[in-house]
């Protein structure tokens, strides 16, 4: 089981470095924040898959806070751009 | 025992495969509307696939087959649920937010016939 687990993780891990070719070129700031929207929710994933490669129970909790700032992170940038500040 | 592993294996395949196509969706589809169409829905259900087949696997193995193991380690899938429940709810949402943004700043929606961008 071990190794399907790294082949997954192998494989996000390429879905990643392929999204980040629209983070990095993508026209228009629209473009780079959703591209890294879609980077940082592969990443809660690739952290759960490293948490059983490893056997290490530490990297759920990592992975719930990663979730938890990459969604505020997406919404304040989100606020951002449609307001002109964070706060109203 | 084999056939929790094919089952565990049938759903992180299904999982990178939903992955991959939001991803082809990302990189390939002509406007930002509809890159955040292919990627809002496909990676949801592609990353909620991979911890339901991680979590069935945990189950199996360090619950049922270990029943001597620790409480942390018996706790994992609770710690699951709760991501699989806050991706259900944030990752619809975010997309939302973006393209709500993206909306009322200008950006024009992509018709046929233009050319990409």
């Amino acid at each position: 089981m071990i190794e399907v687990f790294l082949a997954i993780a192998v494989l996000i891990a390429f879905t990643i470095l392929l999204s980040l070719y629209r983070a990095a070129l993508g026209p228009g700031v629209f473009n780079r924040v959703a591209a890294v929207s879609v980077i940082g929710t592969k990443t809660i994933v690739l952290l759960v898959i490293i948490g059983y490669y490893f056997e290490r129970p530490l990297f759920f909790d990592i992975s719930l806070l990663y979730a938890i700032l990459n969604f505020i992170g997406t919404l304040a940038f989100a606020k951002y751009l449609e307001r002109g500040e964070v706060w109203s | 025992m084999v056939i929790i592993d094919v089952i565990v294996t049938l759903f992180l395949a299904a999982g990178i495969f939903f992955m991959f196509t939001g991803v082809i969706g990302l990189l390939r589809l002509p406007d930002f509307y509809t890159r955040l169409h292919a990627t809002g829905k496909c990676d949801t259900l592609g990353e909620v696939l991979i911890i339901v087949g991680l979590l069935l696997d945990h189950i199996y193995y360090y619950v049922y087959l270990l029943p001597e193991a620790p409480l942390s380690v018996k706790l994992v899938p609770v710690k699951l649920i709760f991501l699989i429940v806050f991706i259900f709810l944030a990752n619809p949402t975010a997309t939302h937010a973006i393209m709500k943004a993206a909306y009322k700043t200008g950006v024009k929606p992509w018709k046929l016939g233009e050319e990409r961008r």
